[in-house]
Protein backbone atom coordinates (compact mmCIF):
# COMPACT_ATOMS: atom_id res chain seq x y z
CA UNK A 1 0.00 0.00 0.00
CA UNK A 2 1.40 3.11 -0.97
CA UNK A 3 0.72 6.45 0.75
CA UNK A 4 0.70 9.54 -1.67
CA UNK A 5 0.52 13.10 -0.69
CA UNK A 6 0.03 15.65 -3.16
CA UNK A 7 1.39 19.25 -1.46
CA UNK A 8 -0.58 22.31 -3.10
CA UNK A 9 -2.35 25.22 -1.69
CA UNK A 10 -5.62 24.42 -4.41
CA UNK A 11 -4.68 25.96 -7.69
CA UNK A 12 -5.31 23.91 -11.11
CA UNK A 13 -1.42 22.56 -11.38
CA UNK A 14 -2.44 21.04 -8.17
CA UNK A 15 -5.75 19.29 -9.20
CA UNK A 16 -3.87 18.04 -12.33
CA UNK A 17 -1.13 16.47 -10.31
CA UNK A 18 -3.69 14.90 -8.87
CA UNK A 19 -5.59 13.55 -11.44
CA UNK A 20 -2.38 12.40 -13.28
CA UNK A 21 -1.52 10.34 -9.72
CA UNK A 22 -4.58 8.68 -9.77
CA UNK A 23 -4.07 8.00 -13.68
CA UNK A 24 -0.28 6.45 -12.77
CA UNK A 25 -1.85 4.27 -9.73
CA UNK A 26 -4.75 2.79 -11.80
CA UNK A 27 -2.05 1.73 -15.43
CA UNK A 28 0.27 0.38 -12.54
CA UNK A 29 -2.72 -1.52 -10.71
CA UNK A 30 -1.00 -0.93 -7.25
CA UNK A 31 -3.08 -0.50 -4.29
CA UNK A 32 -2.37 3.48 -2.92
CA UNK A 33 -3.85 5.78 -0.45
CA UNK A 34 -4.13 9.73 -1.49
CA UNK A 35 -3.74 12.81 0.66
CA UNK A 36 -3.91 16.47 -0.44
CA UNK A 37 -2.20 18.43 1.50
CA UNK A 38 -3.28 22.37 1.54
CA UNK A 39 -2.07 23.86 4.81
CA UNK A 40 0.64 25.66 3.95
CA UNK A 41 2.45 24.83 7.82
CA UNK A 42 2.20 21.10 6.35
CA UNK A 43 3.89 21.87 2.91
CA UNK A 44 6.47 23.90 4.75
CA UNK A 45 7.46 21.10 6.76
CA UNK A 46 8.39 18.90 3.83
CA UNK A 47 10.51 21.72 2.80
CA UNK A 48 8.82 22.29 -0.33
CA UNK A 49 8.99 26.08 -1.75
CA UNK A 50 7.51 25.29 -5.02
CA UNK A 51 3.53 23.80 -5.51
CA UNK A 52 2.67 21.44 -6.63
CA UNK A 53 4.74 18.54 -5.14
CA UNK A 54 4.83 15.12 -4.82
CA UNK A 55 4.91 12.85 -1.74
CA UNK A 56 5.36 8.88 -1.76
CA UNK A 57 5.61 7.35 1.22
CA UNK A 58 6.61 10.75 3.41
CA UNK A 59 9.66 11.03 0.52
CA UNK A 60 9.30 14.17 -1.63
CA UNK A 61 9.80 13.14 -4.97
CA UNK A 62 9.77 15.88 -7.28
CA UNK A 63 8.40 19.96 -6.18
CA UNK A 64 6.98 22.85 -8.60
CA UNK A 65 6.23 20.62 -11.62
CA UNK A 66 3.31 19.10 -13.07
CA UNK A 67 4.56 15.47 -13.97
CA UNK A 68 2.55 13.72 -16.30
CA UNK A 69 1.65 9.87 -15.19
CA UNK A 70 4.45 8.23 -16.89
CA UNK A 71 6.69 9.94 -15.05
CA UNK A 72 4.85 9.90 -11.68
CA UNK A 73 4.64 5.50 -12.24
CA UNK A 74 8.40 5.63 -12.02
CA UNK A 75 8.46 7.33 -8.73
CA UNK A 76 5.58 4.62 -7.43
CA UNK A 77 7.71 1.06 -9.28
CA UNK B 1 29.35 18.60 -9.77
CA UNK B 2 27.66 18.97 -13.05
CA UNK B 3 30.67 18.88 -14.23
CA UNK B 4 31.35 15.25 -12.85
CA UNK B 5 28.10 14.15 -14.16
CA UNK B 6 28.94 15.71 -17.55
CA UNK B 7 32.09 13.58 -18.75
CA UNK B 8 30.51 10.47 -17.08
CA UNK B 9 28.20 10.32 -19.48
CA UNK B 10 30.13 11.64 -22.53
CA UNK B 11 28.60 9.58 -25.06
CA UNK B 12 25.38 10.56 -24.13
CA UNK B 13 26.03 14.52 -23.80
CA UNK B 14 28.36 14.23 -26.73
CA UNK B 15 25.09 13.27 -29.16
CA UNK B 16 22.77 15.93 -27.05
CA UNK B 17 25.11 18.39 -28.59
CA UNK B 18 24.84 17.09 -32.11
CA UNK B 19 21.38 17.21 -31.88
CA UNK B 20 21.69 20.67 -30.34
CA UNK B 21 23.47 22.11 -33.51
CA UNK B 22 22.06 20.42 -35.91
CA UNK B 23 18.23 22.07 -34.05
CA UNK B 24 20.23 25.18 -34.16
CA UNK B 25 21.20 25.33 -37.86
CA UNK B 26 17.67 24.11 -39.17
CA UNK B 27 16.18 26.50 -36.66
CA UNK B 28 18.43 29.23 -38.29
CA UNK B 29 18.01 28.34 -42.04
CA UNK B 30 14.42 28.89 -41.09
CA UNK B 31 14.36 32.02 -39.59
CA UNK B 32 16.59 33.61 -42.19
CA UNK B 33 13.93 32.33 -44.95
CA UNK B 34 11.22 34.19 -42.94
CA UNK B 35 11.24 37.34 -44.67
CA UNK B 36 11.12 36.28 -48.15
CA UNK B 37 8.55 33.24 -47.52
CA UNK B 38 6.30 36.24 -46.42
CA UNK B 39 6.40 38.44 -49.34
CA UNK B 40 6.12 35.37 -51.52
CA UNK B 41 3.23 34.76 -49.37
CA UNK B 42 1.34 37.84 -50.11
CA UNK B 43 2.22 39.06 -52.80
CA UNK B 44 2.79 35.58 -54.92
CA UNK B 45 0.53 33.29 -52.86
CA UNK B 46 -2.27 35.61 -52.13
CA UNK B 47 -1.78 37.98 -55.21
CA UNK B 48 -2.07 41.07 -53.33
CA UNK B 49 -0.86 43.92 -54.68
CA UNK B 50 2.51 46.07 -53.51
CA UNK B 51 2.45 49.34 -51.36
CA UNK B 52 -1.02 49.10 -50.38
CA UNK B 53 -2.36 49.05 -46.64
CA UNK B 54 -3.85 45.13 -47.16
CA UNK B 55 -0.98 43.93 -48.77
CA UNK B 56 1.88 45.45 -45.68
CA UNK B 57 -0.88 44.59 -43.22
CA UNK B 58 -0.40 40.80 -44.39
CA UNK B 59 2.76 40.73 -44.89
CA UNK B 60 3.94 42.30 -41.25
CA UNK B 61 1.50 39.63 -39.76
CA UNK B 62 3.01 36.71 -41.89
CA UNK B 63 6.66 37.65 -41.15
CA UNK B 64 6.46 38.82 -37.69
CA UNK B 65 4.02 35.85 -35.69
CA UNK B 66 6.43 32.97 -36.95
CA UNK B 67 9.43 35.49 -36.37
CA UNK B 68 8.55 36.06 -32.37
CA UNK B 69 7.28 32.20 -32.31
CA UNK B 70 10.90 31.18 -33.43
CA UNK B 71 12.61 33.38 -31.06
CA UNK B 72 10.78 32.63 -28.23
CA UNK B 73 11.03 28.80 -28.67
CA UNK B 74 14.43 29.23 -28.95
CA UNK B 75 14.76 31.29 -25.99
CA UNK B 76 12.50 29.53 -23.32
CA UNK B 77 14.45 26.54 -24.36
CA UNK B 78 17.95 28.00 -23.50
CA UNK B 79 16.02 29.13 -20.28
CA UNK B 80 14.51 25.81 -19.62
CA UNK B 81 18.19 24.61 -19.35
CA UNK B 82 19.72 27.20 -17.43
CA UNK B 83 17.03 26.72 -15.03
CA UNK B 84 17.78 23.13 -14.26
CA UNK B 85 20.73 24.58 -12.89
CA UNK B 86 18.67 26.87 -10.44
CA UNK B 87 16.32 25.50 -8.00
CA UNK B 88 14.74 27.07 -5.81
CA UNK B 89 16.37 25.21 -3.12
CA UNK B 90 19.95 26.58 -4.40
CA UNK B 91 18.85 29.83 -5.27
CA UNK B 92 17.84 30.14 -1.44
CA UNK B 93 21.01 28.89 -0.46
CA UNK B 94 22.93 30.97 -2.50
CA UNK B 95 21.04 34.19 -1.02
CA UNK B 96 21.12 33.00 3.01
CA UNK B 97 25.32 33.44 2.84
CA UNK B 98 25.20 37.20 1.41
CA UNK B 99 25.55 40.44 2.65
CA UNK B 100 22.14 42.41 2.37
CA UNK B 101 23.35 44.93 -0.56
CA UNK B 102 25.45 42.14 -2.33
CA UNK B 103 22.29 39.61 -1.93
CA UNK B 104 19.90 42.32 -3.24
CA UNK B 105 21.48 42.63 -6.71
CA UNK B 106 21.97 38.63 -6.58
CA UNK B 107 18.25 38.10 -5.46
CA UNK B 108 17.33 40.26 -8.66
CA UNK B 109 19.48 38.26 -11.03
CA UNK B 110 18.48 34.55 -9.53
CA UNK B 111 14.60 35.79 -9.97
CA UNK B 112 15.00 35.98 -14.14
CA UNK B 113 15.85 32.43 -13.83
CA UNK B 114 14.47 30.88 -11.00
CA UNK B 115 10.46 29.82 -11.77
CA UNK B 116 7.71 30.14 -9.78
CA UNK B 117 3.69 30.79 -10.25
CA UNK B 118 2.22 32.87 -8.24
CA UNK B 119 0.25 30.38 -5.87
CA UNK B 120 4.09 29.65 -4.92
CA UNK B 121 4.88 32.96 -3.71
CA UNK B 122 3.83 32.50 0.15
CA UNK B 123 5.61 28.92 0.55
CA UNK B 124 8.50 30.59 -1.00
CA UNK B 125 8.60 33.69 1.11
CA UNK B 126 8.35 31.49 4.22
CA UNK B 127 11.20 29.02 2.81
CA UNK B 128 13.30 32.16 2.20
CA UNK B 129 12.99 34.25 5.61
CA UNK B 130 12.77 31.29 7.55
CA UNK B 131 16.02 30.17 7.16
CA UNK B 132 18.14 33.24 6.99
CA UNK B 133 17.58 34.77 3.32
CA UNK B 134 16.82 38.94 4.79
CA UNK B 135 13.49 39.97 4.44
CA UNK B 136 14.80 42.66 1.83
CA UNK B 137 16.51 40.20 -0.55
CA UNK B 138 13.49 37.97 -0.56
CA UNK B 139 11.38 41.02 -1.82
CA UNK B 140 13.85 42.25 -4.14
CA UNK B 141 13.65 37.91 -5.63
CA UNK B 142 9.85 38.48 -5.32
CA UNK B 143 9.94 41.38 -7.76
CA UNK B 144 12.10 40.42 -9.98
CA UNK B 145 10.94 37.12 -10.52
CA UNK B 146 7.37 37.76 -12.34
CA UNK B 147 8.82 41.03 -13.63
CA UNK B 148 11.27 40.21 -15.33
CA UNK B 149 11.30 36.87 -16.94
CA UNK B 150 12.53 35.51 -20.25
CA UNK B 151 8.77 35.76 -22.07
CA UNK B 152 8.51 39.39 -21.71
CA UNK B 153 11.95 40.05 -22.71
CA UNK B 154 11.51 38.16 -26.19
CA UNK B 155 8.17 39.49 -27.06
CA UNK B 156 9.58 43.23 -26.21
CA UNK B 157 12.69 42.42 -28.66
CA UNK B 158 10.39 40.92 -31.22
CA UNK B 159 8.00 43.19 -31.29
CA UNK B 160 9.55 46.71 -30.06
CA UNK B 161 13.75 46.05 -31.09
CA UNK B 162 16.42 45.34 -28.72
CA UNK B 163 16.82 48.69 -27.44
CA UNK B 164 12.80 48.38 -25.34
CA UNK B 165 13.92 45.04 -24.23
CA UNK B 166 17.50 46.35 -22.86
CA UNK B 167 15.50 49.21 -21.10
CA UNK B 168 13.07 46.58 -19.81
CA UNK B 169 15.52 44.66 -18.76
CA UNK B 170 17.67 47.06 -16.88
CA UNK B 171 15.26 49.04 -14.91
CA UNK B 172 13.27 45.80 -14.33
CA UNK B 173 16.45 44.80 -12.34
CA UNK B 174 16.77 48.12 -10.79
CA UNK B 175 13.59 48.42 -9.40
CA UNK B 176 13.80 44.77 -7.89
CA UNK B 177 16.93 45.82 -6.46
CA UNK B 178 15.85 49.01 -5.21
CA UNK B 179 12.91 48.10 -3.72
CA UNK B 180 14.02 45.44 -1.92
CA UNK B 181 16.81 47.32 -0.64
CA UNK B 182 14.61 50.16 0.97
CA UNK B 183 12.33 47.15 2.48
CA UNK B 184 15.43 45.84 4.23
CA UNK B 185 16.55 49.30 5.33
CA UNK B 186 13.25 50.16 7.02
CA UNK B 187 13.62 47.31 9.27
CA UNK B 188 10.09 45.75 8.85
CA UNK B 189 10.59 42.39 10.32
CA UNK B 190 8.06 42.85 12.81
CA UNK B 191 5.44 43.32 10.38
CA UNK B 192 5.52 39.39 9.28
CA UNK B 193 3.18 37.56 10.86
CA UNK B 194 4.02 36.04 13.66
CA UNK B 195 3.35 32.23 12.79
CA UNK B 196 5.83 32.71 9.79
CA UNK B 197 8.95 32.50 12.08
CA UNK B 198 7.05 29.87 13.96
CA UNK B 199 6.43 27.76 11.08
CA UNK B 200 9.24 24.46 11.32
CA UNK B 201 10.55 24.21 7.56
CA UNK B 202 11.58 20.68 6.19
CA UNK B 203 14.11 19.31 3.69
CA UNK B 204 13.12 18.31 0.64
CA UNK B 205 16.10 16.21 0.67
CA UNK B 206 15.32 16.08 -3.43
CA UNK B 207 18.57 15.80 -4.98
CA UNK B 208 18.75 17.75 -8.80
CA UNK B 209 21.59 15.44 -10.28
CA UNK B 210 19.86 16.00 -13.84
CA UNK B 211 22.09 14.50 -16.78
CA UNK B 212 22.05 16.26 -19.94
CA UNK B 213 19.06 14.47 -21.76
CA UNK B 214 17.39 15.49 -18.84
CA UNK B 215 18.13 19.14 -18.87
CA UNK B 216 17.25 18.97 -22.59
CA UNK B 217 14.28 17.15 -21.95
CA UNK B 218 13.59 20.05 -19.40
CA UNK B 219 14.10 22.68 -21.96
CA UNK B 220 11.66 21.00 -24.68
CA UNK B 221 8.72 20.60 -21.62
CA UNK B 222 9.42 24.45 -21.25
CA UNK B 223 8.53 25.34 -24.84
CA UNK B 224 5.42 23.13 -24.64
CA UNK B 225 4.45 24.67 -21.84
CA UNK B 226 5.36 28.59 -22.51
CA UNK B 227 4.65 28.51 -25.94
CA UNK B 228 1.71 26.60 -25.89
CA UNK B 229 0.13 28.88 -23.53
CA UNK B 230 1.12 32.34 -24.68
CA UNK B 231 0.88 31.64 -28.95
CA UNK B 232 -2.55 33.33 -28.74
CA UNK B 233 -1.52 36.54 -27.14
CA UNK B 234 1.56 36.63 -29.42
CA UNK B 235 -0.57 35.96 -32.38
CA UNK B 236 -3.19 39.20 -31.02
CA UNK B 237 -0.38 41.65 -30.21
CA UNK B 238 0.85 40.74 -33.36
CA UNK B 239 -2.38 41.30 -35.13
CA UNK B 240 -3.09 44.77 -33.32
CA UNK B 241 0.10 45.65 -34.35
CA UNK B 242 -0.48 44.98 -38.36
CA UNK B 243 -3.80 46.51 -37.85
CA UNK B 244 -2.35 49.61 -36.84
CA UNK B 245 0.62 49.45 -39.42
CA UNK B 246 -1.41 49.43 -41.94
CA UNK B 247 -4.89 51.84 -41.08
CA UNK B 248 -5.25 53.23 -37.93
CA UNK B 249 -3.41 56.96 -37.94
CA UNK B 250 -0.52 57.39 -35.62
CA UNK B 251 -0.56 59.75 -32.57
CA UNK B 252 -3.91 58.81 -32.19
CA UNK B 253 -3.32 58.11 -28.37
CA UNK B 254 -0.99 61.13 -28.13
CA UNK B 255 -3.21 63.45 -26.47
CA UNK B 256 -3.64 60.79 -23.34
CA UNK B 257 -0.81 58.77 -22.86
CA UNK B 258 1.53 61.10 -24.87
CA UNK B 259 4.46 62.72 -23.30
CA UNK B 260 2.80 65.78 -22.42
CA UNK B 261 0.48 64.35 -20.18
CA UNK B 262 2.13 64.32 -17.37
CA UNK B 263 -0.47 62.49 -15.26
CA UNK B 264 -0.62 59.89 -17.60
CA UNK B 265 2.19 57.70 -15.67
CA UNK B 266 1.21 57.66 -12.36
CA UNK B 267 -2.94 57.09 -14.03
CA UNK B 268 -0.79 54.14 -15.83
CA UNK B 269 0.30 52.46 -12.53
CA UNK B 270 -3.09 53.10 -10.72
CA UNK B 271 -4.98 51.51 -13.39
CA UNK B 272 -2.09 48.50 -13.83
CA UNK B 273 -1.26 47.81 -10.01
CA UNK B 274 -4.62 45.27 -9.38
CA UNK B 275 -4.65 44.23 -12.88
CA UNK B 276 -3.45 40.52 -13.41
CA UNK B 277 -1.79 39.22 -16.26
CA UNK B 278 1.23 37.86 -17.08
CA UNK B 279 3.72 39.08 -19.51
CA UNK B 280 2.40 37.76 -22.60
CA UNK B 281 -1.39 38.57 -22.18
CA UNK B 282 -0.01 42.18 -21.58
CA UNK B 283 2.14 42.86 -25.07
CA UNK B 284 -1.60 43.33 -27.26
CA UNK B 285 -2.20 46.15 -25.35
CA UNK B 286 1.25 47.44 -25.10
CA UNK B 287 1.35 47.22 -28.58
CA UNK B 288 -1.99 49.07 -29.38
CA UNK B 289 -1.01 51.76 -27.20
CA UNK B 290 2.57 52.34 -28.46
CA UNK B 291 1.37 51.78 -32.35
CA UNK B 292 -1.43 54.89 -31.18
CA UNK B 293 1.35 57.28 -30.06
CA UNK B 294 1.28 56.93 -26.62
CA UNK B 295 4.66 57.80 -24.38
CA UNK B 296 7.40 54.89 -24.22
CA UNK B 297 7.58 55.22 -20.78
CA UNK B 298 3.90 55.59 -19.76
CA UNK B 299 3.43 52.08 -21.60
CA UNK B 300 6.49 50.35 -20.03
CA UNK B 301 5.07 51.47 -16.56
CA UNK B 302 1.62 50.14 -17.11
CA UNK B 303 3.27 46.63 -18.59
CA UNK B 304 5.73 46.50 -15.43
CA UNK B 305 2.47 47.43 -13.32
CA UNK B 306 0.43 44.87 -14.24
CA UNK B 307 2.88 41.96 -14.15
CA UNK B 308 4.90 43.18 -11.02
CA UNK B 309 1.61 43.81 -9.19
CA UNK B 310 -1.69 42.59 -8.31
CA UNK B 311 -5.03 42.46 -6.32
CA UNK B 312 -4.75 38.27 -5.96
CA UNK B 313 -0.91 38.67 -5.34
CA UNK B 314 -1.72 41.33 -2.42
CA UNK B 315 -4.52 39.00 -1.19
CA UNK B 316 -1.77 35.59 -1.32
CA UNK B 317 0.90 37.54 0.23
CA UNK B 318 -1.61 38.84 3.61
CA UNK B 319 -0.97 35.73 4.58
CA UNK B 320 2.14 36.67 5.73
CA UNK B 321 2.39 39.99 6.12
CA UNK B 322 0.98 42.77 8.33
CA UNK B 323 -0.80 45.15 6.59
CA UNK B 324 2.17 47.87 7.03
CA UNK B 325 4.76 45.64 5.13
CA UNK B 326 2.20 44.80 2.45
CA UNK B 327 1.42 48.38 1.99
CA UNK B 328 4.95 49.66 1.99
CA UNK B 329 5.96 46.57 -0.36
CA UNK B 330 3.38 47.83 -2.89
CA UNK B 331 4.07 51.40 -2.50
CA UNK B 332 7.80 51.19 -3.49
CA UNK B 333 7.54 49.21 -6.06
CA UNK B 334 4.78 51.19 -7.81
CA UNK B 335 6.69 54.43 -6.85
CA UNK B 336 9.84 52.49 -8.55
CA UNK B 337 7.67 52.48 -11.79
CA UNK B 338 6.33 55.41 -11.91
CA UNK B 339 10.36 56.83 -11.85
CA UNK B 340 10.66 54.57 -14.99
CA UNK B 341 7.75 55.72 -16.57
CA UNK B 342 8.77 59.15 -16.14
CA UNK B 343 12.36 58.93 -16.59
CA UNK B 344 12.07 57.15 -20.08
CA UNK B 345 9.38 60.15 -21.38
CA UNK B 346 11.75 61.97 -20.32
CA UNK B 347 14.93 60.82 -22.02
CA UNK B 348 13.47 58.98 -25.20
Amino acid sequence: MKKIQILGTGCLKCKTLMANAEAAVQALGVEAQFEKVEKIADIMKFGVMVTPALVVDGVVKSAGKVLSPDEIEKYLG
Amino acid sequence: MEEEGVSMRFPACRKSLAIGVAGLAVWWLLYASLEPIAAWFTYSLCGLAKETRLGATVEFFVFESPKVLMLLALVVFGVGIIRSFFTPERTRQILSRKSESVGNVLAALLGIVTPFCSCSAVPLFIGFVTTGVPLGVTFSFLVSSPMVNEVALVLLFGLFGWKVAAIYLSTGLTIAILSGWVIGRLRMEKYVEDWVFQTQVGDTGLQAELDWPARIRLGVDAVKDIVGHVWPYVLLGIGVGAGIHGYVPENFMAAIMGKGAWWSVPLAVLIGVPMYSNAAGIIPIVQALLGKGAALGTVLAFMMAVIALSLPEAIILRKVLKPRLLAVFFGVVALGIMTVGYLFNAIM
